[in-house]
């Protein structure tokens, strides 16, 4: 285990911005992509059932 | 039904559509069960590293965008070229359902990217071959939907962004050896084929999970794509 506390695991040793910035956009990234996918599968779905 | 005749029964979007979506349910969920895992492996199993401190666990995330950013554009240029040469409806879709997924890859390498340059090189942004090939490839990807999007007649668009898929195909070994054919700030490769990864046995787990994760995200987004362009065009 690498982490004392929930608080040094968000502190990531000093480099929190740089980790949870990666992970959080591509997190994001993910998400808008599904996002857009079932928007275009409900649309799609409708234009043609 | 002989297997070449399978074969050819599953090259017809209609037959294609409901194996489709079988196929990409279970690598959604095999995506989400292998990305539980990395990003266990990633923050709780892989330790601190002696020399980048926290900072390297972007890699895992980083590495494993960067290897789906160039794949994904081979097997684009690949179905691009078979529709091409074959006049094959389902290629030319599977090109355009594969596009948009290479170009979030691609973002996302080079954003992480830019989050571990700038503690450990100092910079978020080097216009290095390594990175300038990145962008280019991002530019590839992006050139690609604009073209077709800008064209209305649909064999016309996969005509030419096939041509454009093609081309570009020559830029992914330009990225895979910039490393090493120029003087690069971006480091040489720490997996490959050939010889023993330069890595902990436990980072190099957390990041094939996450490749695996990425691997699988993208067949089951591909597939949910190339099912509502059937829906859009047959």
């Amino acid at each position: 285990m690498n982490w004392g506390s929930w608080a040094e695991f968000w502190a990531m040793g000093g480099y929190g911005f740089y980790v949870w910035g990666s992970y959080g956009v591509t997190a994001a990234a993910i998400a808008a992509e599904v996002w857009a996918l079932a928007r275009r599968t409900r649309r799609s779905r409708e234009a043609a059932p | 039904m002989s297997s070449s005749v399978k074969w050819y029964w599953f090259a017809s979007p209609q037959t294609f559509y409901p194996l489709a979506g079988r196929i990409a349910l279970a690598c959604a969920v095999g995506a989400a069960a292998l990305a539980a895992a990395g990003l266990y492996v990633s923050f709780f199993v892989a330790p601190t590293d002696a020399q980048q401190g926290d900072a390297y666990r972007i890699i895992f995330i980083h590495v494993a965008a960067a290897w789906m950013s160039m794949f994904l554009y081979v097997v684009m240029a690949f179905w691009a070229a078979i529709g091409l040469a074959f006049n094959t409806r389902l290629s030319a879709m599977m090109a355009s359902a594969i596009a948009p997924t290479g170009a979030m890859f691609t973002f996302v390498a080079l954003w992480t990217g830019a989050l571990w340059g700038r503690p450990t090189w100092g910079a978020y942004w080097v216009w290095d071959a390594r990175l300038t090939s990145e962008l280019i490839l991002l530019f590839l990807y992006l050139g690609f939907m604009a073209l077709q999007a800008a064209i209305d007649d649909r064999r016309r668009a996969d005509r030419a962004g096939a041509l454009l898929a093609i081309v570009g195909v020559v830029n992914v070994p330009i990225i895979y050896y910039s490393v090493q054919w120029w003087n690069t700030l971006h480091q040489g490769a720490s997996v490959s084929l050939t010889r023993a990864p330069s890595m902990a046995t436990t980072m190099l787990t957390g990041m094939l999970l996450m490749a695996l994760a990425f691997w699988l995200y993208s067949i089951a987004a591909a597939l949910v794509r190339v099912r509502c362009i059937i829906r859009e065009r047959e």
